[in-house]
C-alpha cells in the first residue's frame, strides 16, 4: 500500500495559558538576568514549567490520511481543529509527536492572507501568491483565471482597501484556488461570501479532491463536510474522539454540542414538562430506517414518539407539534385526535414521510391541548433535528436548495409532436 | 531578476517529498536552502513595502530626496556653520552626507526590519514561509531609498570643486554589504525580542538615536584620541560610516578600525541570526 499523504503520531502542543499568555514583561526578564545572565533570552517560547497555567490543546492525536481522501475535521470551538491545522501548516510547532507530509501543501487559513490593503487587485495576486508559495511564472501563467475566477476584472487597478467585502473575499480565494497543492489545508475559510461564491469555491474544492489530491478540511458546517468529505474525524478536547464516515462523525458531533437534542428524557415526573393534568416523560425523534443516532438524511422517514404521563382522570387532551424550521418558519402543524384517556403512561408517535423535508435544522414544538381548545401547555424546541442531503450531490454546497420543502415530485414529460405541427 | 528558468511551472509532479514536521530542541543553523527556495518573497516583501511607501501622497518618490536633502540642508547649517564641527578641510555639506548616507540607510533598515515581524502578525499565524524573510524583507526597501539618496551624493560631489567622481566610489558597494551584515544581525535579533518583549517597540528608535551619536556621522572620527579608536571601532558602524567617508572624499582608509568593525559586524550578524533561528518556531504561539 502507498505511503499516507498525511500521518500524524500522537501529536500534542501545550500552550501556556494565564494572565499574560506567553509574554514576560521586560522588566521580569531584567530582574532575572541578574541572576542568571542571558538564560530569559533563551526562555522565550520555551514550554514554561508550572503545569498549572498549561493547557494542552492537542494530546495524542494520530490518523492518517491517504493520498486523494478528503477529511473533514470537525469539533467545537477550542477542540484543536486549528491548532492542529497550524501544526500540519508549518506555522507552529508541535510540542510532542510528529507528523510526515508527502507532497506540496498549501494551506488556506485565512481568505486574502497578506493583503495589503493600499496595493491594488492585481498587485494583491502577486503578493498573496507569493505568501502562498507560487512562485511568479506561475502566478504569470495562471493571472487570467484567477481574475476571471473572482469577478473583480474591471476593479484590478483599484486600491483592495476599496473593494467590498465580498469582493475582497472572492480575490483571496480566487488566488488560493489555483495554487494546486497536492494536499490542501482549509480553514473555515468557505463561511464567508455571499451563497452563489461558496458554491463556486466548494466546486473547486470538489475538484481539487477529485483529481486525485488530499484535502484536510476543518469547518463547522456540516451540510459541507456531509457533501465533500469522505471521512471525518471529530476532536474533542484535543483528542480524537471519533475517526469514521462523515454522517456517523456528524451525528455523534451533533449530540455533543447539544445542537440538536432529538433525545430528550425526564425521568423525574415532578420536574417533567407539562401541568398537572399531564407531563411529557420524553421525546425521541429517530429516522425509522435505522437505528436512534443515524444521521436523518432528506431521505429517510423521522418518527417522533411522545411518552407522557396522564395524571388525571376524565380529561379529553390531545398532542399538537408544530414543526419549525431554523429560520422560525412553521413548517406544518400535526396533532394527534382527541381522546379520553385514564390515568397512566402513554406513548403518541407519528412519522413524516421521507422525501419531504429540505436539509437544516428543525424544532419541534409541543402544545397540549384540552376540552377541544384550550391549549394548558405549550413548550418550544421540546426537541430539535437536522436533516443532511442524502446523497453528494454535482456541486454540492454549503448552500441548500431554496425551498422550505423538498418533496420528492413525479415530473412527466410527454413528447407532443415537432414544433411545426404545434 | 533572480528567476532561475523553469521547465515545470507545477512541480506538483514530481516525486513527492516527505516533510516532518516535530519539536525541534536546541540551537538551529540559517536555512539557506530554505531561504533561497522562498528568495521571490523576500523580494516581493522590499517591493511592496517601496510601493506603498508613497501611495496616496502627492508628492510620491519625491519624499525618498526631500527627506536626506532637508536633514543635509539641517545638519550643514546646525553642526557646519553654527556647532563649527571640524570636517577635516572637506566642505561640511560633503562630509556630513557621506556619513550620513550609510547611516541613515542602517538606521533605516534597523527600523523597518526590526517592526517586520509584530506589524505582519496576521502573517506570521497564517501562512507558512521562512520568518527571516521578513526582516530580509524589509531592509529590501531601504536598499531602495539608499539608491536615490546616492543620487544628492553625486550631485554633491559634482557640485564642490573639492572632490571629484572616479572609481573609488566603487568601494562604498563592500561598504553596504557590510552594512547589510549588520543591519541584518541586529535587526533580526531585535524583530524577535519585539515578538516576546514589546518593549523594544519604544526602545528601539532611541537606540537609534542614541547610537547616531556614538558614530561619527557628524563629527570626524578624529576628535576621538588615537589610544581610543579602538573602543568607538567596537561600534560596528563607526568603522563603516568612518570608511565610507574616506572612499567619497578621497582620503586614506583606516583599517585597523574598519577591521575591528567587520569582525563586530560578523558576530553580531551571528547572533542576531541564530537568535532568530532559536526562537521563531514560538512567534506564532506568542506574537
Amino acid at each position: 500500500m502507498a505511503q499516507p499523504a498525511i500521518k500524524v503520531e500522537g501529536l500534542g502542543k501545550l500552550y501556556r495559558i494565564g494572565p499574560r499568555g506567553g509574554y514576560h514583561t521586560f522588566r521580569e526578564s531584567v530582574t532575572e538576568s541578574v541572576k542568571s545572565p542571558f538564560r530569559w533570552l533563551a526562555r522565550m517560547g520555551q514550554p514554561s514549567s508550572a503545569a498549572a497555567n498549561a493547557l494542552w490543546a492537542l494530546k495524542d492525536v494520530s490518523f492518517e490520511v491517504q493520498a486523494g481522501e478528503a477529511i473533514g475535521i470537525i469539533g467545537r470551538n477550542g477542540a484543536g481543529k486549528s491548532t492542529l491545522l497550524k501544526i500540519l501548516s508549518d506555522i507552529t510547532e508541535p510540542t510532542e509527536g510528529r507528523a510526515e507530509i508527502r507532497g506540496r501543501v498549501g494551506s488556506l487559513l485565512e481568505v486574502g492572507t497578506g493583503f495589503h490593503p493600499e496595493l491594488s487587485g492585481r498587485e494583491n495576486i502577486y503578493l498573496t501568491g507569493a505568501i502562498l508559495g507560487m512562485r511568479r511564472a506561475e502566478i504569470k501563467a495562471k493571472f487570467d483565471e484567477i481574475v476571471d475566477f473572482s469577478g473583480v476584472e474591471r476593479f484590478l487597478e483599484t486600491p483592495v482597501k476599496r473593494y467590498s467585502s465580498g469582493m475582497w473575499v472572492r480575490l483571496g480565494f480566487a488566488i488560493a484556488a489555483y495554487l494546486q497543492p497536492e494536499i490542501l489545508l482549509v480553514d473555515e475559510v468557505l463561511a464567508v461570501g455571499d451563497a452563489e461564491f461558496q458554491k463556486k469555491c466548494l466546486g473547486k474544492m470538489d475538484d481539487v479532491a477529485k483529481t486525485g489530491r488530499t484535502v484536510l478540511f476543518v469547518s463547522h458546517s456540516m451540510p459541507a463536510i456531509h457533501s465533500l468529505c469522505t471521512r471525518a474525524v471529530l476532536l474533542e478536547h484535543g483528542g480524537v474522539s471519533i475517526d469514521g464516515a462523515p454522517a456517523e462523525v456528524i451525528a455523534r458531533y451533533m449530540s455533543i454540542i447539544g445542537a440538536v437534542h432529538r433525545k430528550n428524557d425526564w425521568p423525574d415526573q415532578a420536574a417533567a414538562p407539562g401541568n398537572e393534568d399531564i407531563r411529557v416523560r420524553s421525546v425521541r425523534v429517530g429516522s425509522t430506517d435505522s437505528q436512534d443516532t443515524a444521521l436523518i438524511t432528506m431521505k429517510s422517514p423521522i418518527r417522533v414518539v411522545t411518552d407522557y404521563w396522564v395524571l388525571r382522570p376524565g380529561r379529553t387532551l390531545h398532542l399538537t407539534y408544530h414543526l419549525v424550521n431554523e429560520y422560525g418558519v412553521t413548517v406544518l402543524t400535526t396533532g394527534c385526535p382527541s381522546r379520553q384517556c385514564q390515568p397512566g403512561i402513554y406513548r403518541s408517535s407519528f412519522c413524516l414521510p421521507g422525501g419531504l423535508l429540505n436539509s437544516g435544522e428543525y424544532f419541534l414544538r409541543l402544545l397540549i391541548v384540552e376540552q377541544g381548545n384550550q391549549v394548558t401547555f405549550d413548550m418550544a424546541d421540546i426537541a430539535s433535528f437536522s436533516v443532511v442531503e442524502a446523497e453528494k450531490r454535482e456541486g454540492a454546497c454549503l448552500t441548500r436548495e431554496p425551498g422550505v420543502v423538498q418533496p420528492v415530485l413525479a415530473w412527466d414529460t410527454l413528447p407532443l409532436g415537432s414544433g411545426a405541427e404545434v | 531578476m533572480l528567476e532561475t528558468p523553469s521547465t515545470d511551472p507545477l512541480p506538483i509532479l514530481a516525486a513527492p517529498t516527505v516533510h516532518v514536521i516535530a519539536p525541534h530542541k536546541g540551537w538551529l543553523g540559517l536555512n539557506v536552502g530554505e531561504m533561497w527556495r522562498h528568495r521571490e518573497l523576500a523580494y516581493i516583501f522590499a517591493w511592496r513595502d517601496v510601493k506603498v511607501r508613497y501611495k496616496q501622497t502627492l508628492l510620491g518618490f519625491l519624499w525618498a530626496l526631500l527627506q536626506p536633502l532637508t536633514k543635509l540642508v539641517i545638519f550643514t547649517v546646525i553642526f557646519g556653520r553654527l556647532a563649527k564641527i571640524d570636517s577635516e578641510g572637506a566642505p561640511y555639506a560633503v562630509f556630513v552626507y557621506a556619513g550620513l548616507l550609510p547611516w541613515e540607510f542602517f538606521a533605516e533598515a534597523l527600523q523597518r526590519s526590526s517592526q517586520s515581524i509584530i506589524e505582519q502578525q496576521s502573517l506570521v499565524t497564517k501562512a507558512s514561509f521562512p520568518r527571516m524573510l521578513m526582516p530580509v524583507g524589509a531592509m529590501g526597501a531601504s536598499l531602495v531609498d539608499f539608491a536615490v539618496s546616492f543620487l544628492i551624493l553625486l550631485a554633491l560631489i559634482l557640485y564642490y570643486p573639492d572632490v571629484h567622481l572616479g572609481w573609488r566610489l566603487v568601494g562604498v558597494i563592500p561598504l553596504v554589504v557590510l552594512t547589510i551584515i549588520v543591519a541584518t544581525g541586529v535587526g533580526t535579533f531585535l524583530s524577535a525580542l519585539n515578538v516576546a518583549y514589546r518593549d523594544f517597540r519604544y526602545v528601539i528608535p532611541f537606540l537609534i538615536q542614541v547610537w547616531m551619536f556614538l558614530t561619527p556621522v557628524i563629527y570626524p572620527v578624529s576628535v576621538v584620541p588615537p589610544k581610543w579608536q579602538w573602543l568607538i571601532s567596537l561600534n560596528p558602524m563607526s568603522g563603516i560610516v568612518d570608511a565610507f567617508r574616506s572612499v567619497v572624499l578621497a582620503k586614506p582608509m583606516a583599517w585597523t578600525n574598519l577591521g575591528i568593525s567587520t569582525s563586530v559586524a560578523l558576530l553580531a550578524f551571528v547572533v542576531g541570526v541564530k537568535y532568530f533561528r532559536r526562537v521563531e518556531r514560538s512567534f506564532a504561539d506568542i506574537i
